[in-house]
């Protein structure tokens, strides 16, 4: 199942009549993980969502390689403030799994793999929305990961968290690209963006600014904004 | 004073003695509260879920009805089942008039709008609160109904015995239907009536005194059921 290249075509993000995002017309590749950036407002939010299918698309289109059907099913998204079922760790976990038919024991057995993963053996029979933030960001990540996509979707993984926490949740995301997975993520942390990011999209007013390769958008940027954004001025 | 003294003691004297006619009368108010209680329940929760997460034309008049017709009377309720059901009415063939059949459809009358209605609030915020997941997740709307129902099982469990404690006090609509019947339709509540309307009132307070115990161990059971499952996987 291949769903890159995506392609979208002058595709609009709008909210009541209003465009949040867009016009965009971009390529993205296949490989490697997207790190979206942007001063706040900059619709990196909005971009993700568009792009995973849950914001509304105006106009335009987006071309998944294998159709957006069958897209839809091998992407995951992980929210900036995660969702937390009302269930323990473990049903969590367990959810996902179980709404593709996997069998109960087996679907338990790999919730428990992936608690111990991200740290969270301790924890499987607590109840979820009593974790602390960085407990409920692993168990998001987790809980996305366990289903294996091809393609996951990251909005500001670490807006809150100190740094430990941070560097847990860093390590899991290159292990899960080393291993094939597609990642795209929006941070508004430069640090993080350097260290993760294999290209770079530069969104400023819902339009997408600069699309490059990250050695190149890092030392090169192309224009004034990116340059101002880069060294933490104020982007008009 | 006395009056209150000696129904308490009446209350005790026929508890203990297990009073033929009392736990006949105690059993078919359970029977039939029980059986509205179920009805209503099965009615109630899934049009609440459907209201919560469906967007269809009517939703919002259909929302309003509910919460109009929660402080429906009681007797308004059993006037009108009365009319249904009366041999002239359009349902008399089936004979249900003065039956506890006839008690249990008041009651559900009564009971489904206030079920309803407390459920449906507690699924909107739920569904508030999980709708990106959901959607990102691509559910089913199956699957979407299911997981809210699970979700908020303690505040449908609440939402339930609301109804439960509205339908066994209730006396209004189910003596008009039932027409307290002795050995028949005669429940607490009706009972109760009759015994005060007779000056009776320390056997109508027994009889008080045994309803409220009722209520209170059908509240406390349930929730004990609820705890045991509290402490399990799920
Ligand atoms: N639900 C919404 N309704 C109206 N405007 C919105 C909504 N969500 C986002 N916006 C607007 O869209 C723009 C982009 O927001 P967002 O994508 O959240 O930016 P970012 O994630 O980069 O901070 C902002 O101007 C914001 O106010
Ligand atoms: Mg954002």
């Amino acid at each position: 199942m291949q769903l890159f290249p995506v392609r979208l075509t002058d595709a609009r993000a709008t909210r009541r009549g209003k465009t949040l995002v867009g016009p965009v017309d971009l390529v993205l590749g296949g490989q490697g993980t997207t790190v979206v950036i942007g001063p706040n407002g900059a619709g990196k939010t909005t971009f993700l969502r568009m792009l995973h299918g849950t914001a509304r698309l105006g106009s335009g289109r987006i071309d998944w390689h294998c159709g957006t059907e069958e897209a839809r099913h091998h992407q995951c998204f992980v929210f900036q403030q995660p969702v937390m079922l009302r269930r323990t760790v473990l049903q969590n976990l367990v959810y996902p799994l179980r709404l593709r038919g996997v069998a109960r024991a087996e679907a338990e057995a790999r919730a428990r793999d992936w608690a111990a993963k991200v740290g969270l053996s301790e924890m499987l029979d607590r109840q979820a929305p009593v974790l602390s933030g960085g407990e409920r960001q692993k168990l998001a990540l987790a809980r996305a990961m366990i289903t294996a996509p091809q393609l996951l979707f990251l909005d500001e993984p670490c807006a809150s968290l100190d740094g430990r926490a941070m560097r847990e949740i860093e390590e899991h995301l290159q292990e899960a690209r080393a291993a094939g997975m597609r990642l795209i993520l929006s941070t508004h942390d430069m640090g993080q963006a350097r260290r993760l990011a294999d290209e770079v999209l530069f969104l400023l007013h819902g339009k997408v600014h600069e699309h490059a390769p990250a050695e190149h958008f890092f030392t090169h940027p192309a224009t004034a904004q990116a340059r101002a954004f880069l060294n933490g001025d104020i982007v008009e | 004073m006395v009056d209150i003294w000696s129904g308490l003691a009446q209350a005790f004297w026929l508890v203990i003695t297990l009073d033929a006619e009392l736990v006949e009368i105690a059993l078919r108010s359970l029977q039939v509260t029980l059986s509205a209680l179920v009805i209503a329940s099965l009615i109630a929760l899934p049009l609440a879920a459907l209201l919560a997460v469906r967007r269809f034309r009517l939703r919002r008049t259909v929302i309003a009805l509910l919460n109009a017709l929660m402080g429906l009377p009681p007797v308004v309720v059993g006037l009108i089942v009365y009319v249904f059901l009366s041999r002239s009415g359009p349902f008399g063939v089936l004979g249900l008039l003065f039956t506890p059949t006839a008690m249990i459809i008041a009651q559900v009358i009564i009971i489904v709008p206030l079920i309803a209605s407390v459920a449906h609030q507690s699924i909107r915020d739920l569904w508030q609160e999980y709708h990106d997941l959901l959607i990102s997740m691509n559910v089913t709307q199956g699957q979407k109904i299911r997981t809210l129902l699970w979700d908020s099982r303690r505040a449908l469990l609440t939402a339930s015995l609301a109804g439960f404690g509205r339908a066994i006090g209730e006396v209004g609509a189910i003596m008009i239907v039932g027409g307290n019947i002795d050995h028949a339709t005669r429940v607490l509540t009706t009972a109760i009536a009759l015994e005060t309307g007779k000056g009776n009132f320390a056997l109508a307070l027994a009889l008080g005194f045994v309803l409220i115990g009722l209520a209170i161990a059908v509240n406390l059971a349930i929730h004990a059921l609820g705890q045991t499952e509290r402490e399990g996987r799920w």
